[in-house]
């Protein structure tokens, strides 16, 4: 088998990261437990979506087989998707959502700001639109974290368990492979280790601000970035999310 | 009467400051009450020979709105006879609130909305002008509104978040 592309790799695993988080979002979508939730939360899968269709669509370009943003998220199996575990994993109750948001925000964020000062031109232009929108769902996931944490006797607990289920998963963002060294060394994407520390310091401020405890174990799952093993969560949301253009090849609206 | 049409060969080529003007009419189609140009999506118009280019940056990523104002400018110059238009999407620098026309905030505000602010939070209410206002949510009815509320008049407002 031949080696993949690594500038092709990194741009799977940016736009699946937001594809899948994006879809996970939205199965909120009517079900939020106050309507600005409801609609906060449709407006924050929405910019992941649009974000989706950048780093996708310069995927397609990049590839050169003539696949298109939505070929790349609708057609492909469980097992080509490179988005990290933590992205999978269910919405549970809101608490849980917005814990696994700020996880993934605090990374994302530190993430766009690197890329901005890419080598590569379109992804520093695609980080510096991205960054934006983040800056506003980090803003808005940190405060919901901080306040349901430092909150009442029912959210607390609740708050304290979301974080104790999914910080094993924030470890993936920071595993760096051979497709990290090339583009850190093509000074087009940091490496992932260098992102830890201001990661680990915003994490900090956050969780004593929200009164909760970080584990104290650096243990973390991962296969979901390499797409060796992902978790069983992927292939349902993908039942549901490509449903459609399986059942109906080519359909367009 | 059918309207008079320019083609490439007959008449001179309107001006890109009466492009500008044309484009000034097409209202967003969201917020109908600022143009496209207000908004400030609009970067660029030229001539490229027989072909009219022009340049937009999309407002959010994922905003649905974006095809529609490109369909809407679209039909609006084909409308004034230009034949040969050509849209381009362009993201960098991005796009932000700073590029909202004064034109376009003070109707925006007439109209019920506030203008962005760079304190991150309306000035004033839209309706009774009063600054004892809070935030409701983040988010609003698109991608770029937020909803807050006056505490004096008790009216629900949208606020046009500045990015």
């Amino acid at each position: 088998m031949s080696q993949p592309d690594p500038l092709l790799e990194f741009l799977l695993r940016m736009g699946d990261n937001t594809l899948v988080l994006g879809h996970r979002v939205s199965e909120w979508c009517g079900k939020g437990p106050v309507l600005e939730e409801d609609i906060a939360l449709a407006n924050t899968a929405l910019d992941l979506i649009g974000q989706t269709q950048m780093w996708l669509g310069l995927a397609g370009d990049i590839e050169g087989k003539g696949r298109s943003a939505d070929d790349l998220a609708m057609l492909r199996d469980a097992w080509e998707f490179r988005c990290t575990l933590l992205v999978e994993q269910p919405n549970g109750d809101f608490g849980q959502t917005m814990m696994r948001q700020y996880l993934f925000d605090q990374w994302h964020l530190l993430q766009l700001r690197a890329l901005k000062d890419s080598s590569h031109d379109q992804i520093a232009a695609i980080a510096a639109k991205a960054e934006k929108e983040v800056t506003y769902h980090h803003e808005r996931s940190a405060d919901l974290v901080i306040r349901l944490g430092d909150g009442t006797e029912e959210s607390r607990p609740k708050m304290q368990a979301a974080l104790d289920l999914l910080y094993p998963y924030v470890g993936e963002f920071f595993e760096g492979d051979a497709t990290d060294k090339t583009l850190a060394e093509a000074g087009i994407a940091p490496d992932p280790a260098s992102l830890r520390g201001a990661f680990d310091a915003a994490l900090s401020t956050t969780m004593d601000e929200a009164t909760l405890t970080l584990p104290d174990s650096r243990f973390t799952h991962k296969g979901g970035k390499t797409g060796t093993r992902h978790s069983e969560h992927l292939g349902h949301l993908l039942t549901q999310m490509q449903w459609l253009q399986r059942a109906y090849p080519g359909a367009t609206w | 009467m059918a309207p008079a049409r320019l083609s490439g060969r007959d008449l001179v080529k309107p001006s890109t400051d009466q492009i500008w003007d044309w484009l000034d009419d097409v209202p967003d189609p969201e917020i109908p009450v600022i143009s496209v140009v207000d908004l400030g999506i609009i970067r660029d118009v030229q001539w490229a020979g027989e072909a009219l280019e022009v340049t937009l940056t999309p407002t959010y990523s994922g905003c649905p709105a974006t095809s529609v104002i490109e369909i809407s400018v679209d039909a609006a110059l084909r409308d004034k006879g230009i034949e040969s238009v050509t849209l381009k999407r362009q993201i960098a620098p991005p796009w932000t609130t700073d590029w909202l026309s004064d034109k376009g905030r003070a109707k925006l505000e007439t109209y019920g909305i506030a203008p962005p602010n760079p304190a991150g939070g309306p000035d004033r209410c839209p309706r009774c002008q009063s600054t004892d206002l809070e935030r409701i949510s983040q988010f609003g009815s698109t991608p770029c509104k937020a909803q807050w509320r006056c505490k004096d008049c008790l009216e629900p407002f949208d606020y046009f978040k500045c990015i």
